[in-house]
């Protein structure tokens, strides 16, 4: 490469408890106050890379070199003391402390035994203003907008003395509007000397941002390559072995009847804010009707009500013409609602108990799988046998233990324990986060399918891609409330669904008002 | 993969039981005067006659019973220690239907019996009720649940029992129609091992084979997904303590009537804080019970013989105990080598699996 190097990772191997590699044999350089781009699918080990050079996750083999002179991170605070920090794609904040107590966590200013606040609050004004990244000091996380939480995470870092920042996918939960923001801040901080470590998947921001770019794929490295010598398609094309198609394919949504209609809904979150604020929509059969906005818009408490998880406060909820507003969870699932969870580990399934156990959840005690005492044993292998033909799902046996499946799989499970209970109203909530290709696509063309069939499908997705790519219509969601309605997703461009998922841009009411089919 | 983690979970068990009683052979070592003796008293002393083996036996009958009722609870990872208490309880329900009814043979132990189990299972269902009303941790509450059963079961034997005539604080005789009858001569196992056995192959077909146990296991792994599956955890959390205490109350049961003529116990009989060794070695699996159960049996015979018959104190045997529970407790005890084997596996597999993998993806 010419330049010289800051730091090297050489020949990292990491193998994950539940026995995937994630890494495998990986080398990885960065040279001082570039940006260096690492890209790769979801899965691809990007991350697992960044956590071991932070001192999160051991790797079983591997060597890294910082100015040349191995170093051992074998903790965190290991990593901040060689002048490495991360911000990671969940905020490590406390939600319920200022700005200012969050930026001095650990390395508090104290004034005899007490916290030096007023001190404090200084360090992160003079801080943000040094570095371009201004954050109001005095104001509770919790009520920051996200941008803004990314912006105190990255002072973090700097305040504990970080030269090496490393950004895990740090756009994925912002604007458009947002992410210019923080690549100009970026900008700055390359041009004050610092050297960054963008994660990402997404091939323009690459392209905008970074010197040069490392591409992995499958826990391998395809290569490092400058920047402005590739173009999108050639690092797409090693990302994914081929090239990357990014529409779905499916055919023009024929909606019929209403499934579901929400009226007037109110949810409270658990701070007693009104998560949800009197939203009504309906969805149709045979369409799929995607929820886009920046996560923390009422879209989980939304979720929570339709499907029983969560408390709901006024309004109505209907399935089929049937009200399942505050029903049990058993209730509304036999009303025809089936729910990919947004978290499959807390949700969708039990870890330590077998495939087959898991795809039985909801439906152990109907009759085709009980006797009045024991169970059909058969019955039940037979389903289980099935689905994971069906969902492709691979693993040893139907007795394998969940937890021991990769993430792809994993959730292949839970869509064919949800899917399979004939649906009338299928709940989406990032059904494809975190997972490979393959599982992606699998799942994206099951939801099609399911919806030709006459499903109606509520999809709500953090991805941007994929609520635009997949949903017939769009309904954005800004603090709790309907901002826009948009009958033909394909005819919003991203910058526009931007403008509406800040609260930049709002329908008027009549707009809105078309997404309640009577 | 599951298989070797499955003999890996064997060897690593198997190995703190060897390190437990390594540290025990050094204590001997180092207490007695004539270790030589002294220890084979404790490991050959239970098998030098009929009569002691006998004696295994018959305290592995309680402690399958306890064994059984917590690892009930324990699947639902409900941490109810009530079982001594509901084994003390029940074991008194018994004694009072067997003093003041008069009922035909078979049909008498079968009633005190069922009493006793009912009254363990109102017993341990109170913490479970507390929790799932008020969310008071069932841990704690069935913890101080024990003394209120103990302490209010001997108020019941000083004031409605009691024979004044017996000399020492103990209950009236039971009605011979109540007694359960001993079914090996020349030793106290009596017909209670029946009951046992049976115990053991329908707690095994329930926690596997019913839609019930099948519940219990699922809260146990992940309650929030079983309540996203539409279960109503409440119930889980309620039945599995009824269910062990249940099963608790009816082992105290058939322990005083098939062993007992009176109810004599003065304390807490320790059989179901045992019951969590047993149930913990057994993994919460039915079926593994016995096996546990005999195994703190024949280490408690040892010990009571040895120290019947050389200079090592019984207590020692605690030592041994402690140190297994805490080396099987502890999870990340050889978790190194567990990873290595995990790793060893992935990286084996790796080379052939990688490859049609990625085939695989790029195809779709």
């Amino acid at each position: 490469m010419g330049m010289e190097e800051l730091l090297r990772m050489e020949g990292i191997t990491k193998v994950y408890p539940n026995g995937i590699v994630a890494n495998k044999n990986v080398d990885f350089s960065v040279s001082p106050g570039e940006i260096h781009g690492l890209v790769g699918e979801n899965g691809a080990g990007k991350s697992t890379l960044m956590k071991i050079l932070f001192g999160l996750e051991k790797a079983e083999q591997g060597r890294i070199t910082l100015s040349g002179k191995e170093i051992r991170v074998d903790s965190p605070y290991a990593a901040i003391v060689h002048g490495i920090g991360m911000v990671h794609q969940h905020f490590m904040l406390v939600p319920s402390l200022t700005a200012a107590e969050n930026l001095v966590m650990g390395l508090e200013p104290r004034k005899g035994i007490y916290l030096d606040l007023a001190g404090a609050i200084q360090t992160t004004e003079e801080l943000g203003k040094k570095y371009g990244l201004e954050v109001d000091p005095r104001v509770a996380v919790r009520d920051l907008p996200v941008g803004i939480k990314q912006r105190l995470e990255i002072l973090k870092a700097l305040f504990r003395g970080a030269r090496i920042l490393i950004l895990d996918e740090p756009t994925a939960v912002l604007t458009p509007q947002e992410t210019e923001e923080l690549f100009v801040q970026l900008k700055l901080l390359r041009q004050a000397g610092n050297t960054i470590v963008f994660i990402s998947h997404k091939l323009n921001e690459i392209k905008a941002l970074c010197d040069r770019v490392t591409i992995m794929r499958n826990g391998s490295v395809q290569g490092t390559f400058e920047v402005s010598g590739v173009n999108e398609q050639d690092i797409s094309r090693l990302m994914v072995g081929r090239d990357v198609i990014l529409e779905v394919q499916k055919t023009p949504a024929r909606p019929t009847e209403t499934v579901l209609a929400v009226r007037e809904l109110v949810v409270f979150n658990r701070f007693r804010k009104r998560a949800v604020d009197g939203i009504s929509f309906s969805v149709r059969r045979g369409e799929i009707v995607g929820i886009a906005g920046v996560e923390g818009n009422g879209q989980g408490e939304l979720v929570e009500a339709i499907t029983g998880l969560g408390i709901y406060a006024s309004g109505t909820i209907a399935v089929g013409g049937k009200s399942v507003a505050g029903m049990t969870i058993k209730a509304i699932r036999q009303a025809g609602v089936c729910h990919v969870p947004e978290d499959r580990m807390t949700h969708g399934c039990a870890a330590t108990l077998g495939i087959e156990s898991n795809l039985m959840s909801y439906n152990h005690d109907m009759p085709e799988f009980t006797g009045p005492v024991f169970f059909k044993r058969k019955a039940i292998r037979a389903n289980a046998q099935q689905l994971i033909e069906e969902y492709t799902v691979k693993c040893s046996s139907p007795t394998q233990e969940v937890g021991m499946l990769s993430g792809g799989n994993i959730q292949k499970v839970v869509v064919a324990r949800e899917f399979s209970s004939d649906p009338s109203l299928i709940v989406a909530d990032q059904p494809t986060r975190g997972i490979d290709v393959g599982a992606t696509e699998f799942i994206r063309a099951r939801l099609v399918e399911l919806r030709d069939a006459g499903a109606a499908v509520l999809l709500v997705s953090a991805d941007l891609n994929e609520v635009m790519e997949l949903s017939d219509s769009l309904i954005v969601m800004y603090g709790g409330k309907v901002v826009a309605y948009i009958p033909d997703a394909k005819s919003v461009s991203e910058e526009e669904l931007g403008l509406y998922m800040l609260g930049l841009r709002k329908q008027s009411p009549e707009e809105i008002g078309r997404v309640i089919h009577d | 993969m599951t298989r070797q983690q499955r003999l890996f979970e064997v060897v690593r068990t198997g190995l703190a039981i060897l390190i437990a009683l390594v540290i025990a052979l050094v204590i001997i070592l180092v207490v007695s005067n004539d270790p030589g003796d002294a220890l084979s008293k404790f490991l050959l002393g239970p098998l030098d006659s009929f009569r002691h083996f006998g004696n295994v036996i018959e305290l592995m009958i309680p402690l399958t019973f306890t064994g059984i009722a917590i690892s009930v609870m324990f699947s639902a990872a409900q941490f109810n220690l009530g079982a001594e208490g509901g084994f003390f309880i029940g074991a008194i329900a018994a004694s009072f239907v067997a003093i003041n009814f008069s009922l035909p043979p078979v049909i008498h132990p079968i009633v005190a019996v069922l009493f006793g189990g009912l009254v363990g299972s109102l017993f341990c269902g109170i913490p479970a009720a507390l929790k799932v009303r008020w969310g008071a941790s069932e841990l704690v509450s069935s913890l101080m649940f024990n003394y209120i059963a103990f302490f209010f079961g001997l108020y019941l034997i000083n004031y409605f029992l009691r024979d004044v005539n017996a000399g020492a604080m103990v209950s009236y005789q039971f009605k011979s129609s109540a007694l359960i009858a001993t079914m090996i001569p020349k030793t106290r196992i009596s017909f209670s091992l029946v009951v046992a056995i049976a115990l053991v192959i329908a707690a095994g077909a329930f926690m596997a084979r019913t839609r019930w146990g099948y519940r219990i296991r699922l809260i146990g792994a992940n309650a929030q997904f079983a309540r996203y599956s539409g279960i109503n955890t409440n119930h889980v959390v309620l039945y599995s303590q009824i269910i062990g205490g249940f099963i608790a109350g009816v082992g105290g049961s058939l322990e005083v009537l098939g062993m007992y003529t009176r109810f004599t116990w003065q304390t807490l009989p320790g059989y179901g804080w045992d019951g969590v060794i047993v149930a913990i070695l057994a993994r919460n699996n039915p079926i593994f019970v016995p096996i546990a159960a005999f195994f703190l049996a024949y280490l408690r015979i040892g010990a009571d013989i040895m120290s019947r018959y050389s200079d090592v104190p019984n207590e020692f045997v605690a030592l041994i105990q402690g140190t297994i529970i805490i080396l099987i407790a502890a999870s990340s005890f050889l978790a190194k080598y567990r990873h290595r084997l995990v790793f060893k596996e992935a990286t084996q597999k790796a080379s052939p699996a990688a490859s049609p993998e990625a085939a695989q993806g790029a195809k779709q």
